[in-house]
């Protein structure tokens, strides 16, 4: 594989302004820092090519890489203008794509080294995220750096601490366990009583039709403003998901060998136990998960229609109200890192009590 | 050996069939499955049903391990209905797949019906390692079903079904899925196990060649309805078989009657 030309678009960069100094435009000799970072990424850019282990590129790859992302903060650090300054983005361009180059380079890896391939691209979005909104001088109000984020995180860090104890461990985790609890529970009763399961399937599509802006007001009103709502908001949400699943996975057992469970004359429960729910545990835990992301949704809708003072709705709707974007956009962090961990906490279980099924199993 | 048949005849039947018949309703028109069956089983008789796809050897079958019931005539186990017997854990039955639980390993596997008996646990490991090593898997207790060859999960099947120690055997097309020489291997491994068991065995086969080299007898059916054409006594043979003796006049005899037998049932629809 011979390596991409697109990064030699760095060659270009002294013809055009670097920055600007009140409207004068400036250019790369006249700016000593800008000059200097210049000179890292083209040296890197030519150095890399002339390391012959593929492995040793990818480290003067990120300098080069480093020094493209580094120079913008550190002009608007000197107080310089950046939104008409061409020379500087393509600057930043030509680093991007070098460190596409060296991310190509990196899925080559054997494991664990390749999983810092995900690791850099997530940290050059942020870095890029970062440029940009402040390069071109973004109003925070649309989008903050994630710089101004990260400060939300020191300055309403108490707040949103409590915020997390109130929806997450409050709310989501209660009305998660009702919920799913539930919907197993049931399930197994319409399995043995099927006028049940015939009933309670159309009702069940109804009731998962109505979106949770319908229910949320209405539990409000029922339950009050504190996390029971909430949790009754989850339950309804999470009740059906987990009752089909459930369905679905008890009527998996293949007839052979329900067959062979009837040959040792073995009853009920027995075979529910020894067979049913063990063939179920696949579709048991699609529920888990699916109900995992719905719980935390439907806790920070619900907390939109009335809630004590706290919670991660309320957080959200409330610095909105206040063009206080910033605490907003934490706020979604800590929901956006709270879900994926969830998420994956079931998965691994997931794979810890399944490691038989096909999808997972290692000879 | 006319006095071993003395004694045999002397003893209750195993398995007592008399005018069974056993009639599906479909949307269109009935299925008639199996029609005036009439069969004895004796104690320590190895028994072949053979005939081709859709005669009712499987059904039959089913019918005398009470997961199907009969439309009309008697049927019993060990002189009692076949859902007393059932209860009792009577058979140990081998499906046509081995239907082996994946999350269970080889040895959990076979000690499965143990468990659902209620044997304690020493019991249950001691019987399990004893079946494993019969069927020669000594050794892979803590694998995984997933982990064997389809050969070996059928060895496996066979020793959950023996665990129990039934006095009945019933199998259904155990090696039909297995390429020949593995089926070849594990007949030779049957016959053995039959003759250190002493237990009763009924076999589900389209096969000749296998039919012949494991049975006492063999019931040759037709479809349409299912009904017994032939039943065909294989005394001439030794008990002690060895592959080789699919060369013998006796083997060729038998394998021919057989055949003729199936060809006899093919005519009516041609």
């Amino acid at each position: 594989m011979k390596t991409s030309p697109w990064p030699l678009i760095l060659l270009a960069v002294p013809v055009f302004p670097i920055a600007a100094d009140q409207g004068q435009a400036l250019y790369l000799w006249q700016v000593p820092i800008a000059a200097l970072c210049f000179l890292v990424s083209l040296a890197a850019l030519a150095g890399q090519g002339m390391i012959r282990a593929r492995e040793w590129r990818i480290p003067v790859q990120l300098i080069g890489v480093a020094a493209g992302y580094a120079l913008p903060l550190l002009l608007l650090g000197q107080g310089y203008q950046l939104s008409s300054a061409a020379g500087l983005w393509l600057h930043v361009a030509a680093a991007t794509l070098l460190l596409w180059v060296a991310l190509g380079l990196v899925a080559e890896l054997p494991r664990p080294q390749n999983m810092l391939g995900p690791a850099l691209f997530g940290l050059a979005l942020l870095m890029l995220w970062e440029v940009l909104t402040r390069g071109f001088e973004v109003p925070r109000v649309l989008l903050p750096p994630p710089s101004g984020i990260l400060g939300a995180f020191f300055s309403h860090g108490a707040e949103l601490w409590y915020d997390f104890h109130q929806t997450v461990v409050r709310s989501v985790l209660r009305g998660y366990v009702i919920g799913c609890a539930a919907g197993f529970a049931v399930a197994i009763l319409a399995d043995r009583i099927p006028f049940l399961a015939r009933g309670l399937l159309p009702l069940g599509n109804l009731a998962s039709a109505v979106p949770v802006i319908g229910i949320a007001p209405i539990m409000v009103m029922w339950f009050g403003f504190d996390w029971q709502s909430k949790a009754a908001v989850i339950v309804v949400m999470t009740f059906f998901p987990m009752m089909i699943n459930t369905l679905a996975g008890l009527k998996s057992a293949e007839k052979m060998q329900l067959d062979l469970m009837r040959s040792y004359a073995a009853g009920y429960w027995r075979t529910l136990f020894l067979l049913r729910l063990p063939t179920a545990l696949p579709f048991l835990f699609n529920g888990l998960k699916i109900n995992s992301t719905l719980a935390l949704i439907g806790a920070i809708v619900a907390e939109f229609f009335g809630t004590p003072v706290v919670g991660m709705g309320f957080r959200i709707s409330t610095e909105v109200a206040r063009m206080n974007l910033d605490v907003v956009w934490a706020t979604i962090a800590v929901a956006a890192v709270t879900g994926s961990a969830f998420y994956g906490l079931i998965a691994l279980a997931e794979r810890h009590a399944t490691a038989w099924h096909p999808s997972f199993r290692k000879r | 050996m006319p006095g071993q048949d003395d004694a045999r005849e002397a003893s209750p039947p195993i398995v007592d069939i008399r005018h069974l018949t056993l009639t599906y309703q479909t949307a269109d028109k009935p299925v008639y499955a199996l029609s005036d069956i009439n069969l004895t089983i004796h104690k320590g008789d190895f028994i072949s049903l053979i005939g081709p796809s859709g005669c009712g050897k499987t059904t039959l079958m089913r019918v005398i391990a009470d997961l199907e019931q009969p439309t009309s005539g008697d049927v019993t186990v060990n002189g009692m209905t076949p859902e007393a017997a059932r209860l009792q854990r009577a058979y140990g039955y081998v499906f046509q797949a081995p239907a082996l639980y994946p999350w269970r390993s080889v040895e959990r596997n076979v000690t499965l019906p143990l468990e659902i008996m209620g044997l304690p646990k020493e019991e249950r490991l001691a019987r399990a390692r004893r079946q494993l090593e019969l069927v020669g898997l000594a050794g892979f207790e803590k694998k995984f079903p997933w982990q064997l060859s389809g050969g070996m999960q059928q060895r496996v099947s066979i020793a959950r079904a023996l665990g129990f120690e039934p006095q009945l055997l019933l199998m259904d097309e155990p090696f039909g899925a297995l390429d020949e020489i593995t089926r070849d291997h594990l007949n030779l491994q049957l016959t053995r196990l039959w003759l250190q068991t002493r237990k009763t065995c009924i076999f589900v086969t389209h096969s000749i060649a296998e039919a012949v080299f494991l049975s006492t007898r063999i019931i040759v059916m037709s479809p349409r309805p299912g009904r017994i054409l032939d039943i065909i006594d294989c005394s001439d043979l030794p008990r002690e078989r060895s592959i080789d003796i699919r060369e013998s006049p006796e083997f060729q005899r038998i394998a021919h009657r057989v055949r003729e037998g199936l060809m006899q049932g093919h005519s009516y629809d041609d």
